[in-house]
């Protein structure tokens, strides 16, 4: 995460015409502000295949042919990919990457924003750039890429042989393996999926299926003992480096860790396990049964349940609360400690904790308006547009960034006025 | 029943079926056949199983059976008595030789319609049968060599048509850059978290068909649609992996085709003229993964043209001169329901539309559906002689009039075509979306 103190944390609004800038460009595309709100930016167009980003009303000197997800680092440096001249790179703040690529897409930021990757092409070879620099070792074909979180090392699922055309036997055999910082495994197999990287960034896990019906976790190559029917996504444990996935066993889904077990319990589904930050409590999304979602921690259902999805499961920053994103007979709430908000709304976004747990509060949209809404109460006010909040570091402010009336608006409120 | 009057086929070898069957003990099909029986399937197939009364009533609702003469071998009955129930008969204890001609039968031999679910007394669901059958097939690795290697194309890329992650963003931006010389403002906005609407599409649209993302494009920019298309993978919604009993594969993409529109925090999902992509996003592969309803809404070109036109949101600036008729897709129709909103849509897009009979939900399949197109080449010829009674029918349409054929789906249109060439019945067959862009109201360039 971003350090978040050296913010502006002073009480009150500043503002900046958005709607406003439609008058000097061809068409605004949306737009997205930066983690502390000071800056609004848009992809615009200026004239035919002539793209550039507008912050805070002020154009980049730079025009490009193409330029697409613009997103804002966690530092708050502003990142898009472009194209000039057929070829393509990325741009930070306005200046390019003096290396050129054939394609490069799926932007990731490291926890605090310092280092900058994406999946790259050229010539029809696939590699990670990191910074700007990518791997020495190019495969033929990539996917499922991850950035370590201190930003230092990249790794991807690889293609380290061609299948060949409708070989089903040879595509068997195994083709793929996972590459970090470039060097791919020695083992390979049928398929490999999803990938975590451990804390240091040291260890590579990810799901991998040897043959049609023999699914596992890998970790730094070597396959667990024991193999499922199905696996997915899995995660180190921050504090142990156990690696822990969901694993399908007789039709059930449950956890397991190093390829064995932890739950006692099963479900009709189990996925996005997730460790609370002082490492103490696991917690994932479950169906206990069929069509009906809750959370589970430490393996014990919570009572109440869903019936359509739950999303974005989060730990309060202690460890104590857990709260995800819920859909109920069509509509959305939150899901906060085994209870649904009395709210029903058309969207919601990730829920997010204060410092010290004690509020959650999250972005809802209803009736095409967004608004913010906190420990289940909507707080007066709408939006066009409402990034989430944020909150500072004694929890005692909260930076609400919003588009209202065209106007993009940066407040800083105490919670006291915001519950008020 | 009817007796057969058709001397025997010749033998197709399929490298894929016969790749599986080289390794195959009778004790390991055995074993699997039981493994999935008892634990795989439950009070469903016992109650098919139990209630079928042998009665028959269902051949005359499939095509393999009337196009070959009535021959009770390609019954629906005749295909679950050929399969299914001996290996129930046998504890599963059959020959690797009954095992090739099971697989050949429901993958080839079955477009899982359900059709004949519709003429049976008891609505026994034959296409699930053969789905078991299919199941077994994949569990002792005998699955048909071209359908096989579309299944593996989901598992690599999470797409069916072998797409590369950067070919996929690369080619909506072609296509965005094509069609601003017809809409200069015209976008196709990637990654756009909150739009109302994730525009999906199958495989195929980027690999060889990418002018409808062209037309969609033009559709969603002139109905000022607030939508977007991801760049990751997630964006096919097509599902090779449900036809060939991959369970495991077909979770996989339909958890990405899911999350990917929960992520972008759409409101809904709209999906191009697929049919089979219909069928696992409502029903199959969603319910594998637990969620009894789509989690993220998910609606057929068919009802969101058909909601663009009503809602004047699209109008027509000049209705299609040529006489078309209607093709229902057996997922669309049989499955989904869409066959009136079809016909409003036709009906308000062009000038003529002519009934082709049986129509509606006793439409007859296009023949290549339920995977047997993807079974490829080896088994082209057999597919086109399995769906005379198609030729015949859209023969009847074609001399009451009609010369252009609408198949909202992307396996009929390519099936028709080949039925289309093989009967030489000199017909254009269109979607939807090529209509409705041709008489669309567009904005001034």
């Amino acid at each position: 995460m971003a350090d978040v103190s050296g913010w502006d944390w002073e009480i009150g609004t500043k503002t900046m015409p958005f709607d406003a800038w439609k008058a000097d460009f061809a068409w605004v595309e949306e737009p997205y502000v930066s983690p502390d709100g000071e800056r609004i930016a848009a992809v615009v167009n200026i004239d035919e295949a002539q793209f550039s980003v507008c912050v805070n009303g002020q154009a980049w000197e730079t025009v490009f042919d193409k330029a697409w997800y613009l997103r804002f680092a966690p530092d708050g440096r502003l990142c898009v990919l472009v194209s000039e001249d057929g070829e393509w790179t990325v741009a930070v703040d306005g200046e390019t990457w003096p290396e050129r690529y054939g394609y490069v897409w799926n932007t990731l930021f490291s926890a605090d924003g310092a280092h900058i990757a994406v999946a790259a092409q050229q010539d029809m070879q696939y590699a990670m750039a990191l910074d700007g620099v990518m791997w020495e070792n190019r495969f033929l074909n990539m996917t499922h890429y991850v950035l370590s979180e201190d930003g230092r090392h990249s790794a991807g699922t690889v293609q380290v042989k061609e299948t060949g055309e409708a070989d089903i036997a040879r595509f068997q055999a195994g083709c793929f393996s996972a590459a970090l910082d470039g060097e791919a495994w020695d083992s390979v197999f049928t398929n490999v999926w999803h990938l975590a990287l451990s804390a240091d960034g040291s260890r590579l896990a990810a799901e991998v299926r040897r043959g049609l019906y023999d699914y596992t976790i890998a970790v730094d190559g070597r396959p667990w003992d024991r193999s499922f029917s199905s696996v997915w996504h899995p995660i180190f444990h921050p504090v142990s480096g156990v690696v822990i996935a969901p694993v399908r066993l007789d039709g059930k889904w449950t956890l397991a860790a190093d390829g064995e077990p932890i739950w006692t319990q099963r479900f009709v589904q189990a996925w996005h396990q997730q460790v609370s930050p002082d490492g103490r409590r696991l917690g994932a999304i479950v169906s206990p049964r069929y069509g009906y979602w809750t959370l589970a921690v430490d393996g014990n259902p919570w009572r109440t349940a869903v019936n359509e999805m739950l999303i974005d499961l989060r730990f309060s920053p202690d460890g104590r609360r857990l709260a995800a994103a819920a859909k109920h007979d069509g509509r959305w709430t939150l899901l906060v400690d085994d209870r649904l908000w009395d709210l029903r709304l058309d969207q919601i976004r990730p829920p997010v904790f204060s410092p010290d747990g004690r509020l959650v509060a999250t972005v809802v949209e209803t009736g095409g308006r967004f608004g913010l809404a906190v420990d289940g109460r909507l707080i007066p006010g709408t939006y066009e547009a409402l990034w989430q909040p944020v909150f500072s570091p004694d929890g005692d402010r909260v930076l609400v960034r919003g588009i209202a009336d065209g106007i993009y608006r940066r407040q800083v409120l105490t919670t006291a006025q915001l519950l008020a | 029943m009817a007796q057969p009057t058709q001397s025997e086929a010749k033998q197709i070898v399929d490298p894929g079926i016969e790749k599986g069957a080289a390794g195959l003990t009778e004790d390991r099909i055995q074993a699997v056949i039981n493994h999935v029986i008892q634990n795989e399937t439950g009070a469903r197939l016992k109650v098919y199983v139990d209630t079928c009364v042998h009665c028959g009533l269902c051949s005359e609702a499939c095509h393999y059976y009337l196009s070959h003469d009535k021959d009770p071998r390609y019954s629906p009955v005749g295909k679950v008595k050929q399969t299914l129930w001996e290996m129930l008969r046998r504890n599963g204890r059959v020959s690797v030789d009954f095992m090739r001609r099971a697989a050949e039968i429901a993958h080839t031999e079955c477009n899982l319609c359900k059709r004949c679910a519709m003429y049976c007394p008891f609505g026994i669901d034959i296409a699930y049968l053969m789905l078991v059958v299919r199941r077994i097939v994949h569990l002792l690795g005998m699955t048909p060599q071209y359908i096989q290697d579309t299944a593996h194309s989901h598992a690599a890329v999470c797409n069916q048509m072998w797409v590369k992650p950067d070919e996929w963003p690369d080619t909506l931006q072609w296509q965005e850059e094509e069609a601003r010389g017809e809409m200069p403002t015209l976008r196709i906005p990637l990654e756009k978290e909150g739009a109302d609407i994730m525009y999906s599409v199958i495989g195929p649209e980027p690999k060889f068909q990418a002018q409808l993302i062209y037309q969609a494009a033009v559709i969603m920019n002139a109905a000022g649609a607030d939508w977007t298309m991801p760049a990751t993978a997630g964006w096919d919604n097509s599902d090779m992996a449900m036809f060939t009993g991959d369970n495991e594969v077909m979770g996989r993409i339909k958890r990405d085709h899911y999350e990917t529109a929960a992520r972008l925090r759409v409101k809904r999902i709209v999906m191009g003229e697929c049919g089979h992509a219909f069928r696992s996003v409502y029903d199959v592969g969603n319910r594998w993964l637990g969620w009894r309803i789509p989690p993220i809404p998910i609606i057929h070109a068919i009802e969101f043209y058909h909601e663009l036109i009503t809602s004047g949101k699209i109008r027509v600036a000049k209705k299609f001169q040529t006489p078309v008729t209607i093709h229902d897709p057996c997922n669309v129709v049989r499955g989904g329901g869409l066959h009136h909103m079809a016909r409003e849509l036709a009906h308000a897009l062009c000038e003529e539309v002519v009934e082709m009979y049986p129509n509606c939900e006793h439409n007859y399949c296009c023949c290549a559906g339920g995977g047997v197109i993807n079974c490829g080449p080896p088994w082209k010829s057999k597919r086109i002689e399995g769906n005379r009674i198609k030729a015949d029918q859209l023969a009847d349409a074609k001399i009451r009039g009609a010369k252009v054929l609408i198949a909202p789906c992307h396996n009929c249109h390519s099936g028709l075509e080949d039925i289309n060439h093989a009967y030489g019945l000199g017909m254009e067959i269109k979607f939807f979306g090529d209509i409705l862009y041709e008489v669309m109201e567009k904005p001034e360039a």
